[in-house]
């Protein structure tokens, strides 16, 4: 009795509800302006990483493996609050687009190069043989095929994405969690941070078991 | 005889092996000609360079009609009147058969989609495998594979044909449908560089067999000649090698 009154108190629930559901439009929004323009970052990442001239390689590579080793909550403190000491004030949601992209972009472009390098080299020579331009044989031949490989772990990745986004409260974003923390507050009572757990979980559930799916296919297809 | 396509001096490395010691060569307009050779001796390295898919040592010079093979927009040039057959097909399996044949003529030089569909039917009927045409690469045989792979080669109207061991893939049942194909494309005039193991088919459509070993021409001339009554003994030796077994 006492631990639903606590953690799935039904009155709370429908006072904090629409602001909760505010939040999660954020999250959404936040999630899927990340997700795009990480993998937009991502593929030109591959690309410089793979066919650059040296130098450009070398810093790609420096930068994807930098990006992989910050803690996502360091870059975005420091994107949020430190940037403004050179005059670069974003905004909350900016910050953490900028923040959430920039790491998402560097998973990226190791999964498209996974992918791409995955492709026979067959493939890749039939293509300039007959004549194709190195950017249509990227475009016509390679990237479809090398998709079908990367779907699954740029997947996963987006899952990651869409988590992390919770970490934008801390720079004052109106998110899913920080609009169950501030719901929380108001109310004296946990429950809405339950609710928005269960959204969090009713929304990525899904896509995990999407994946897991999508690996059982190609593991079948490939044997 | 003006040489078609015309190659000087050509070397080449593998880290510190060289694999070509200074080719020379001239195939003419029309020309057919077969290249055999032990493993390793450098024949299917010596066409992969026609094309340029191996970058060649500075100081050689291969010309296509006149083009030095070089980069950029005369390697462009080079690509799109050279046509390859790769011993393992290199067909594009995330496009249907007609689809396969359809992209260089719509990518490369702008033709329309109903033309080169056309054009496709055409080329496939042409083969033997106009029945196929919807179907993916991998629901078909290495024969008819090998064919559409002809075929695509076929629809950029190449000048010249390089064939790199184009049935050395195959089911020995189904060597004598590609090898028939290549026959009849030999009839038309199309200028053909083969480097193959199929000595029946050597002496009966080459016009000129090269024989090659350690990256050298060791021995050419007309198959009745290299084939028949090689004056080299390495030669001798691996025409024994291969017709006595």
């Amino acid at each position: 009795m006492d631990i639903f009154d606590t953690f799935l108190n039904v009155e709370v629930m429908q006072r904090t509800f629409p602001m909760l559901i505010r939040g999660l439009w954020i999250t959404l929004q936040l999630g899927a302006a990340s997700i795009v323009a990480g993998l937009i970052l991502g593929l030109l990442l591959a690309m410089a990483r793979l066919y650059g001239v040296a130098p450009l390689r070398f810093l790609t590579r420096l930068y994807i493996d930098i990006f992989r080793s910050i803690p996502l909550l360091v870059l975005l403190i420091i994107v949020y609050y430190a940037l403004p000491f050179l005059g670069l004030r974003l905004s909350p949601f900016a910050s953490a687009m900028g923040a959430l992209t920039l790491v998402s972009g560097a998973y990226t472009a190791e999964i498209f190069r996974a992918g791409i390098e995955a492709i026979p080299k067959g493939q890749f020579e039939a293509s300039a043989a007959l004549g194709l331009n190195p950017l249509r044989m990227m475009a016509d031949i390679i990237l479809p095929q090398a998709v079908r490989i990367v779907i699954p772990p740029l997947t996963n990745n987006s899952i990651n994405v869409v988590k992390d986004t919770a970490l934008a409260s801390v720079v004052a974003m109106p998110d899913l969690l920080k609009q169950a923390t501030q719901a929380q507050a108001l109310s004296a009572n946990p429950t809405p941070l339950i609710v928005a757990a269960i959204i969090y979980i009713a929304f990525l559930w899904p896509l995990v078991a999407g994946v897991s799916r999508m690996e059982r296919r190609f593991a079948a297809r490939r044997r | 005889m003006t040489a078609f396509v015309s190659i000087r001096n050509l070397r080449k490395s593998f880290g510190t092996f060289e694999v070509l010691k200074g080719i020379d060569l001239d195939v003419a307009k029309g020309e057919v000609v077969c290249i055999i050779g032990p493993s390793g001796s450098g024949k299917s390295t010596l066409i992969r360079c026609i094309n340029r898919l191996e970058p060649f040592s500075a100081g050689s010079e291969i010309r296509v009609d006149g083009t030095a093979v070089t980069s950029g927009r005369a390697l462009a040039k080079v690509r799109a009147e050279v046509g390859m057959v790769f011993q393992s097909f290199n067909l594009f399996p995330h496009l249907t058969v007609r689809e396969n044949i359809m992209i260089a003529p719509r990518r490369v030089r702008g033709t329309s989609r109903a033309d080169a569909a056309r054009q496709a039917d055409r080329l496939l009927e042409r083969v033997g495998i106009a029945s196929q045409a919807d179907k993916y690469p991998e629901h078909l045989s290495g024969g008819q594979q090998q064919r559409v792979a002809i075929a695509r080669a076929l629809a950029m109207e190449p000048q010249v044909m390089l064939f790199d061991e184009p049935t050395s893939a195959l089911d020995p049942e189904m060597v004598g449908e590609v090898l028939d194909v290549m026959r009849d494309l030999a009839r038309t005039g199309v200028t053909m560089i083969v480097v193959t193991h199929e000595m029946g088919f050597a002496s009966q459509v080459a016009d000129r067999v090269i024989f090659m070993d350690a990256g050298q021409i060791i021995e050419q001339g007309p198959p009745a000649q290299v084939l028949s009554n090689p004056q080299e003994p390495r030669t001798r030796n691996f025409l024994g090698a291969v017709l006595n077994h």
